[in-house]
């Protein structure tokens, strides 16, 4: 039938644009892959496939670029900012939709002002007092200054507003308070948000580089990213190790995002479709 | 007794002297009401006149910016509402979409830390009176606007509180349902045999379950009686017309009886007779099977008449003539619109 055709015809089409566009977007990956896998200085000059599969670059980055010990610096300070950002922009979001206090309004506008300030100009003046507090090279440079967002408490600010005012208070007369009434109601009725958040955060700090490169100096406090730095001025006639090192710490973020991808997409797309 | 019994505990609510303004604007003033225990009290009035706001003082959700709300013998301004001993039921129902029906209806008493087994014995107890049994492992979002609205009351009775506070929990209802929750909400408190305290701004609903009923107008309260006391004897202009269907007619003063005073006259008191003292001219008749709506204008003044079904109605454009016997005149004072009795 004509319509079938018509249909048919479109259809071609919309996954030949797909397939063109998928060829774009895991052509590098695929190409750091196959790097990973090939001796440490063939990448530039060996054909794209995969030849000499070896994990002796793998293992050599490893070594080199101390990426274990990376790796774990990123896990402890991404676990440490996604937890506490998450704390904090659940209590002060709850405090800005269910708690009446004078200036609200106002310290709910200097928070939200706050994300129109670019990260850049503030750098100097923040790794200024990083180092007053004698704090370079520690944890505690690492996390404290992104234990909470203005980000996050805007975007579970938004979601909370939806809550009926009327359950708080069918909560109130039940017997539930703030506490009571944020752990049963208000957190379990905003999780794909919180953990779309959660998510945004932990990547947001696993791949963050220039705060990392300001306030360490020893390799000792390296993340995955200031690692990598390292590892490639290290290496600069091996190209394939600073790949191969790419691929180990894109791992983790990779596997994360297979298993929360769910939650990512409906936080993101909560509030498109009512009900 | 069965499961469902009450304390005996007496739950007359009082209201001494309530006044409540927001931000300078005062949305209920100076009221003073006694509701006795196990009294049905049904709050009536149009929207934005203050019925809500009393209620939720009652129940503790509000404070009033001056007066004392006593419930039994204990004066509860600086008690919290979950202290209180009184429920109350949403117009939105405000179900937790998050739990089963089992886990909201026993909300109340999970967060009292009732033991699990008990709760769950009593919630299923509430849930079966109101014939939720089977759903009781659903989820809100997949039960009916009628069974939502029952969880509701399930959440309220498992706690078995003294007073009840319902705010037009029939209003997202259709008129089907609504009938016929009207007279499960009536069965409800013969059965609990504890205080009901109900705002609606349906007239239907307050003249069919209340045992008494307050009406209200602009923060104030103009009139508290059996429902067939306002209705026969309404205090007011506004609760002559605000009480019954098709309202009042409202005479100026003078075009009937001399004096400064208004005469007002129910439809169903209105008799057309060609000898009568008015003339009105026929703009609209309305059948409605067992009786019959004949609308016009007496003067400036649009009327309204009820007449038995089957009998010969006028048609659109008539004149016809109106008599209003002496027991179905009521007399109000032109400037105060109060009630004159003789």
């Amino acid at each position: 039938m004509a319509i079938d055709q018509v249909t048919g015809a479109r259809r071609i089409g919309r996954y030949t644009l797909l397939m063109v566009a998928a060829v774009i977007v895991f052509f590098p990956i695929y190409v750091m892959l196959v790097g990973a896998f090939k001796p440490g200085n063939k990448v530039l000059i060996d054909r794209l496939l995969p030849t000499n599969v070896t994990l002796d670059t793998l293992r050599q980055a490893w070594r080199e670029g101390n990426l274990g010990r990376a790796l774990w610096n990123s896990v402890v300070v991404s676990v440490v900012i996604t937890v506490a950002q998450v704390a904090t922009s659940v209590l002060a979001a709850y405090a800005f939709v269910f708690l009446t206090f004078p200036g609200k309004a106002i310290v709910f506008a200097i928070f939200l002002a706050t994300l129109l300030v670019p990260l850049e100009a503030t750098l100097t003046v923040n790794r200024h007092i990083m180092q007053q507090l004698n704090w370079l090279n520690s944890y505690r440079a690492l996390t404290v200054p992104f234990l909470a967002t203005a980000f996050g408490i805007f975007m579970i600010r938004q979601v909370f507003l939806t809550i009926p005012k009327e359950m708080r208070e069918a909560a109130s007369m039940d017997g539930l308070g703030h506490f009571g009434f944020l752990g049963e109601v208000a957190v379990p009725l905003s999780r794909p948000t919180i953990g779309a958040f959660a998510l945004f955060s932990f990547l947001t700090s696993w791949n963050s580089y220039l705060w990392p490169v300001l306030v360490t100096t020893k390799s000792d406090y390296n993340t995955v990213q200031t690692g990598l730095k390292a590892l490639k001025l290290a290496s600069l006639d091996r190209p394939n190790l600073v790949i191969a090192g790419t691929v180990i710490v894109a791992l983790p973020i990779f596997v994360m995002l297979i298993a929360f991808q769910r939650q990512l997409i409906r936080g993101l797309t909560a509030g498109a479709v009512k009900g | 007794m069965t499961l469902m019994a009450y304390s005996p505990f007496v739950a007359q609510v009082r209201l001494v002297n309530i006044t409540k303004q927001f931000d300078g604007v005062t949305a209920v003033e100076d009221i003073n009401l006694d509701i006795a225990d196990r009294e049905f009290m049904i709050l009536l009035g149009p929207s934005g006149c203050g019925k809500s706001t009393l209620l939720r003082i009652i129940a503790g959700l509000e404070d009033p910016t001056e007066g004392e709300v006593w419930i039994g013998d204990k004066m509860v301004n600086d008690v919290l509402p979950k202290q209180r001993d009184v429920a109350m039921v949403f117009q939105s129902y405000a179900l937790y979409p998050h739990k089963t029906v089992q886990a909201n209806i026993e909300f109340p008493l999970k967060v009292r830390k009732v033991a699990k087994t008990e709760r769950g014995v009593a919630a299923l107890a509430a849930a079966d009176s109101l014939g939720l049994g089977e759903y009781m492992q659903r989820k809100p979002a997949a039960l009916s606007g009628g069974q939502r609205q029952r969880v509701a009351l399930a959440r309220a009775i498992v706690r078995k509180p003294a007073v009840f506070c319902m705010d037009e929990p029939l209003s997202n209802l259709d008129a089907k349902l609504r009938g016929e929750t009207r007279a499960e909400l009536i069965a409800l408190h013969q059965r609990l045999e504890s205080t009901f305290i109900y705002v609606t701004h349906d007239q239907v609903e307050a003249m069919t379950m209340g045992t008494r009923i307050a009406v209200m107008s602009r923060g104030h309260l103009e009139q508290i009686g059996s429902p067939q006391e306002v209705y026969d004897k309404p205090a007011s202009v506004f609760v002559a017309q605000f009480v019954g269907m098709p309202p009042m007619n409202i005479l100026p003063a003078g075009s009937l009886e001399s004096g400064n005073h208004l005469v007002g006259v129910r439809p169903e008191q209105l008799e057309i007779a060609a000898s009568g003292p008015l003339s009105m001219k026929v703009t609209l008749v309305e059948q409605l099977g067992h009786e019959v709506l004949v609308t016009g204008d007496v003067g400036a003044k649009r009327f309204v008449v009820r007449v038995a079904a089957h009998t010969i109605a006028p048609r659109i454009g008539d004149v016809v003539g109106l008599d209003a016997p002496e027991a179905g005149r009521h007399r109000f004072d032109a400037t105060t619109e109060q009630r004159i009795d003789a």
